[in-house]
């Protein structure tokens, strides 16, 4: 079997792998070809690396930046080894955190009703407006805030009472 | 810098930003974080991608006018060979129901792991060996099609086509393109997780305090920090928030899926108004207007042909004064959103008795409507056949709308809602 340790060596794992992966790209490529016959495929195209690129050099740099300004605005408290953990208040950062992330998540979801860019898809179609969305975004934002800063006032309460 | 003679190799600058395994200061990532994310985004990935699958089957693509994926090529023989029943009329809006609650649902969790294993994207160096490459090539597939699926689903659900791309056969086949290297990745990462849950322990690790979080070995996994900071949330304080948004959007979309008192749940959904009071004041998908047609179309002149042995043509009149049923019955949209109504009309049966069809085994329903790409439908042997089968006249006990369909439009049990064809104008039946 020196043969396919000598494989092994070159290709960096068992042949299983490799033939694995050709199956899934024979996959892959057998549905690009149905979408192509479709019509628009450089579009499909453009739209995948799109698809990763807004991911990787958008959302994350966008969300690092936002945790960078969190993390200024809320410093947690370094834990030093031996503190008891009742010492020290509860740093609010959790609760900016989560639910900025809820209502940035629901944003990054609902953008097209929300902020009304699907209008001219989604009025002739349902016969209804978009204009109700950004308020009742609006309002469930609000309502996450409200509830973390209700559940920080009462994480305060318990520690100061501690 | 001169020894013995040898000059020593300039220095190699060191790697900046991303790049340093010590930009990355989150002390929770590691393959047990990934490792959990994957457990529990595995399953509602095949959920999602079943559903999904048997959605495509619902629309008996086999049959003529029935299709807008174009041929379904090598797998033509299975879903030829499957034909929708009509025999649960709630099956068509369960189906679309979860595929919208599962995918949506697993939206917080695919970025949590997007998230926990990004610093493996910008790993130094970049290829190791050739398997390590066709892994990366894999990934950017498996990557690009998730983002794709669920970003197209995600806008197709609020009506926004802001692409030049046809959407069902995009996303359909992107899927496949999701679930060929989902397959690869899960063949090849599976002992990493294994490993990862028998040296960690599978819920160990939650019963760590934000205090106690400790980062994973460096060498366990090239996404685990290297610099880390310490710990401003503990594991499970990051699962429980991406579980509550998990849950949260799968109750939102629910609440469009399930209707009545519990749509007002869907408050960001596009279906998530409120009915109104009146006999016609539910959701509308496609306007008349939308698809050019005109109530100039729709006066007393209107008649319905009905094609079968014999050819007839019927006005509204003569279809009310013909024996009327009553059905309720849902229309369950590919969107993932549903209404259940009273409609009344003629049993199809009964129409294709009058055109002497007894053993009918299809139906081709045509529509008045120009624009738009379901003007026309075939109805499978079982869906032609079924009792429920209508072609409604009145909805809740008043006249269909022009936006319902008014003079008349299909409504059969489990039917894909597009396929309910509105403003019908010809029946063609089929004889066995």
């Amino acid at each position: 079997m020196s043969a396919l340790r000598g494989f092994g060596h070159g290709y960096g794992a068992g042949p299983l792998h490799l033939l694995s992966a050709l199956a899934s790209f024979a996959v892959a490529g057998w549905a690009f070809v149905h979408v192509f016959q479709l019509g628009a495929p450089f579009n499909f195209l453009l739209w995948f690396a799109a698809a990763i690129v807004a991911h990787d050099l958008l959302l994350l740099p966008l969300y690092s930046l936002v945790e960078r300004i969190a993390h200024r605005l809320a410093p947690a408290r370094a834990r030093r080894a031996g503190a008891s953990e009742a010492a020290a208040a509860p740093s609010a950062l959790n609760h900016l955190r989560v639910p900025a992330a809820l209502s940035g998540l629901l944003l990054l979801l609902f953008f097209p009703l929300v902020l009304r860019v699907a209008e001219d898809d989604y009025a002739p179609i349902t016969g209804l407006s978009t204009d109700v969305y950004l308020g009742r975004w609006l309002l469930l934002s609000g309502l996450f805030f409200l509830a973390s800063g209700v559940a920080y006032a009462v994480r305060r309460g318990r520690a100061g009472l501690g | 810098m001169r020894e013995g003679g040898r000059r020593l190799p300039a220095p190699v600058p060191p790697e900046r930003g991303p790049f340093q395994r010590s930009f990355w200061k989150s002390p929770l990532r590691g393959a047990w974080l990934s490792s959990v994310l994957s457990a529990a985004l595995l399953p509602l990935i095949v959920v999602t991608a079943v559903t999904g699958l048997l959605s495509h089957v619902a629309y008996d693509t086999e049959l003529a006018g029935n299709s807008v994926t174009g041929s379904d090529g090598l797998l033509s023989p299975i879903y030829g060979g499957l034909d929708w029943p009509a025999g649960w009329p709630w099956l068509y809006a369960l189906n679309q129901g979860v595929h919208v609650v599962a995918g949506v649902a697993a939206i917080p969790i695919l970025l949590a792991k997007l998230w926990s294993v990004i610093p493996k994207l910008w790993e130094r160096p970049a290829v190791r060996t050739a398997a390590h490459a066709v892994e990366r090539l894999s990934l950017a597939l498996l990557v690009g099609s998730g983002l794709f699926v669920f970003f197209t689903g995600v806008l197709n659900i609020q009506v926004y086509y802001p692409w030049q791309f046809s959407f069902v056969p995009s996303h359909l086949y992107g899927s496949f393109i999701f679930l060929a290297a989902l397959a690869f990745h899960v063949v090849v990462k599976l002992p990493t997780m294994v490993r990862a849950f028998r040296e960690r322990g599978v819920v160990r690790p939650l019963r760590e305090s934000a205090a106690e979080t400790t980062v994973e070995p460096v060498e366990s996994s090239e996404s685990v920090a290297t610099a880390p900071r310490a710990a401003t949330i503990s594991r499970r304080g990051l699962l429980g928030a991406v579980g509550a948004a998990s849950v949260g959007l799968g109750a939102m979309m629910a609440g469009q899926v399930v209707g009545g008192p519990l749509r007002g749940l869907a408050f960001l959904a596009p279906r998530g108004r409120v009915d109104g009071p009146g006999p016609n004041d539910f959701p509308v998908n496609k306007t008349a207007a939308s698809v050019g047609v005109t109530p100039e179309q729709t006066t007393a002149a209107w008649r319905l042909n009905v094609v079968g042995r014999f050819e007839l043509s019927l006005t509204r009149d003569e279809l009310l004064r013909l024996p009327q049923s009553s059905q309720r019955l849902p229309i369950a949209c590919v969107e993932g959103w549903s209404t259940t109504q009273e409609w009344s009309g003629v049993p199809i049966v009964e129409l294709a008795g009058m055109a002497g069809v007894g053993d009918l085994a299809s139906v081709f329903v045509e529509s008045l409507q120009e624009g738009g790409a379901f003007g026309q439908t075939t109805l499978n042997a079982a869906q032609a056949a079924d009792p429920s089968s209508l072609l409604a006249l009145t909805v809740n006990g008043a006249d269909l709308s022009l936006d319902h369909g008014f003079p008349a439009r299909l409504i059969v049990p489990a039917l894909p809602g597009v396929h309910n064809t509105k403003w019908v104008e010809r029946l063609t039946f089929q004889s066995a």
